[in-house]
């Protein structure tokens, strides 16, 4: 099982792949985010009920939605990492969880910054802020664990291990907060159902969406690289690798 | 870390690993003993990789840290030994009198000096009758009597068809027929 | 089960001989339930209301805090490396471990329940679902903490961290647990809450235990 998996998993292929997809990832990332900012700030029209501060919805949605595809992509190079003893995997762990933090700050702070025209209010006990939140917990308990041990890849399988319990633990989770939340206040806030949204904003989102995606990809190939770097520095193809690099340099 | 390790033992074999402060004995001690994964390459015991066989039934490793805690009594980790790894009942009054620990059963090992905690910590090969051990530094704070009572034991288990590996500073007094020494030196 | 009886054994003769490790916790408790109605104010109105998440807090709090020994002697003094060495039934080891620190840190939060009760002034009722949810509780803080001291076995500052790792994961317990013991004071039923509190038992006495192993395993590989 996984044979296919095998040749990629090598450090030194992954790194080649990764700095081969980096620039095209990047290139399309940037060139989508433009797209989709630009379009979404300036040429969308107003919302009848929102106003022009709806337009927040271009960075907050597409951060929220993946704060969540960080964590599941975190996750599953775990268990990779755990099941079939990938080291690499165990390295993309670290790679992805900052990002996926940031992504989760980003979600919390325009959605406090958005909450406070809508609802008067920078912050609500709502059950999906709640949940975020806590999601945010999660990865810093990934982030700070990965940095706790003396020793480099105790500290890389160990985070892994927490990333792939802290996925089994999220989806209850948020089953309890929204249970909690529904329990504690009625649905007057909650009630944040999108409205169905016109075309002309769901381009924009969408390519907002894809943008962010992109980004996520390009920034997990930029950091994975360095991983894989520092964790084989003293391997031959690494030091040939340096060697060039001086020589061309 | 390491280049170029290449060995074999067989029953009724020891082999000595030495080497300065930092060779890596103790790493290599670890790998060959199931604990930590090498880089690169790979142990075998019977002919199979150490993962796939009943190796870890048939080791007995002792590493440089006793395994001793400090409230209980020498008896009670012998107990506990006997429990857990499955050690055929043996009188463990007998094991410690052997081991000069008379009288000393039962009290907490804290109060015992460190060649006597050493002494328990080595009460574990006298319950053994796994064929291959593993001892990282097993001299370190005995004295003479304990360090000669030791390699007589050592001689017996090679010559009812053990193997040991071990890792240590100072030369072995005693002549062992079967031994094979391995030097590891830090390059960087 | 030879394993498990004998590292139970040794668990209970370490534990009679350093009475600090599961007193503390108890007295930690007590004194954080003290602090609750100095610093909020002892209106028995508010204190009723405030009780179940103070008791819960303050029980996820006492059982963390005594968490960080649980494996850490053994790993120092190199027992777990041993054992790992051998391949010997681990998760019997484990699972000795788990129930020896539940006897010791959650068993005494049960017996002094109706003292807390008393303090807080809890009606029976209210009582009887704080020893429920504890009963029912207690179990899954001692099997997280235990995941959370396995993790951090090596780390460098393990105490702190693994309170931060593993709060997070107590959050489903304290919201049914808090709100059972709140629906019991205002005399409704709260049975749905302890299902759902014995299914994530269950749950977690599945698969906790296993992860606990791996963990053990990684910090001394």
């Amino acid at each position: 099982m996984f044979k296919w998996l095998d040749p990629y998993a090598k450090p030194e292929t992954l790194y080649r792949i990764c700095g081969l997809w980096f620039p095209w990832l990047m290139t399309a990332a940037v060139a989508t985010l433009l797209l989709g900012t630009v379009w979404g700030l300036a040429f969308t029209p107003a919302d009848y009920q929102q106003g022009d501060s709806y337009r927040i919805i271009h960075i907050h949605v597409p951060s929220a939605i993946w704060s969540m595809g960080a964590y599941s992509s975190m996750a599953i190079a775990a268990l990779i990492a755990l099941v079939w003893q990938v080291k690499a995997a165990q390295w993309a762990v670290g790679a992805i969880a900052p990002i996926g933090a940031v992504f989760t700050v980003i979600a919390l702070f325009t959605g406090a910054a958005w909450g406070k025209p809508m609802w008067g209010t920078w912050w609500v006990w709502d059950a999906r802020l709640t949940s975020e939140l806590i999601l945010l917990f999660l990865y810093l308990g990934v982030i700070a664990l990965s940095g706790a041990f003396a020793d480099r890849q105790t500290g890389a399988k160990a985070s892994a291990l927490l990333a792939v319990v802290g996925v089994v633990n999220l989806p209850i989770i948020h089953f309890s907060v929204e249970w909690w939340n529904t329990l504690h206040q009625g649905a007057t806030i909650t009630k944040f159902a999108k409205p169905s949204i016109d075309a002309s904003m769901l381009w924009p989102l969408l390519i907002s969406i894809l943008a962010f995606g992109l980004w996520l990809a390009a920034l997990t190939c930029l950091r994975l690289k360095t991983a894989i770097l520092q964790n084989e520095q003293h391997r031959p193809w690494v030091r040939q690798l340096t060697a060039s690099a001086a020589k061309e340099g | 870390m390491f280049e170029a390790v290449n060995l074999q033992l067989t029953a009724g074999q020891l082999l000595q690993i030495g080497g300065k402060n930092g060779a890596g004995k103790s790493s290599l001690l670890r790998i060959l003993a199931g604990l930590a994964q090498p880089d690169d390459g790979e142990v075998f015991w019977q002919n199979l990789p150490l993962a796939d066989g009943d190796f870890p039934q048939n080791l007995c490793f002792i590493g440089h840290l006793s395994g001793i805690q400090p409230q209980l009594t020498a008896l009670e980790h012998l107990e506990f030994w006997q429990a857990a790894f499955g050690f055929t009942a043996t009188d463990g009054f007998q094991v410690l009198a052997t081991l000069g620990l008379a009288g000393l059963e039962d009290i907490p090992c804290q109060l015992l000096s460190a060649g006597q905690q050493r002494r328990v910590s080595l009460a574990r090969l006298w319950l053994t009758t796994r064929p291959l051990w593993i001892l990282d530094e097993p001299f370190t704070a005995l004295d003479q009597s304990a360090i000669l009572l030791l390699q007589h034991k050592f001689t017996e288990h090679l010559e009812n068809g053990g193997a040991i590996i071990l890792t240590t500073h100072q030369p072995l007094t005693q002549h062992f027929p079967a031994a094979q020494l391995l030097e590891l030196a830090y390059r960087w | 089960m030879v394993m498990f009886k004998a590292a139970f054994v040794r668990e209970w003769r370490l534990l009679a001989r350093q009475k600090a490790d599961w007193l503390n916790p108890l007295m930690f408790f007590l004194i954080v339930l003290t602090l609750f109605p100095l610093g909020i104010g002892a209106k028995p109105n508010l204190l009723a209301e405030i009780a179940p998440g103070i008791i819960w807090i303050a029980a996820l709090l006492s059982v963390l805090l005594g968490a960080e020994r649980l494996f850490k002697d053994d790993f120092r003094q190199g027992v777990l490396e041993q054992l790992v060495a051998a391949e010997e039934p681990m998760l019997a080891y484990v699972l000795a471990k788990i129930v020896s620190s539940w006897c010791s840190t959650a068993l005494p939060l049960l017996l002094i329940s109706p003292l807390i009760a008393l303090l807080l002034g809890l009606d029976t009722a209210a009582w009887l679902a704080v020893l429920l949810t504890l009963l029912l509780g207690t179990p899954l803080l001692n099997l997280l903490a235990a995941l959370g001291a396995a993790l951090t076995l090596s780390a460098d500052k393990g105490g702190i961290l693994l309170a931060l790792l593993i709060l997070p994961l107590y959050i489903p317990l304290l919201i049914f647990a808090s709100a059972a013991v709140d629906q019991a004071s205002l005399g409704l039923d709260y049975s749905g809450q302890l299902a759902v509190l014995s299914a994530m038992l269950c749950l977690a006495l599945a698969l906790v235990p296993l992860a606990v192993l791996k963990a053990l395993k990684l910090n001394v590989g």
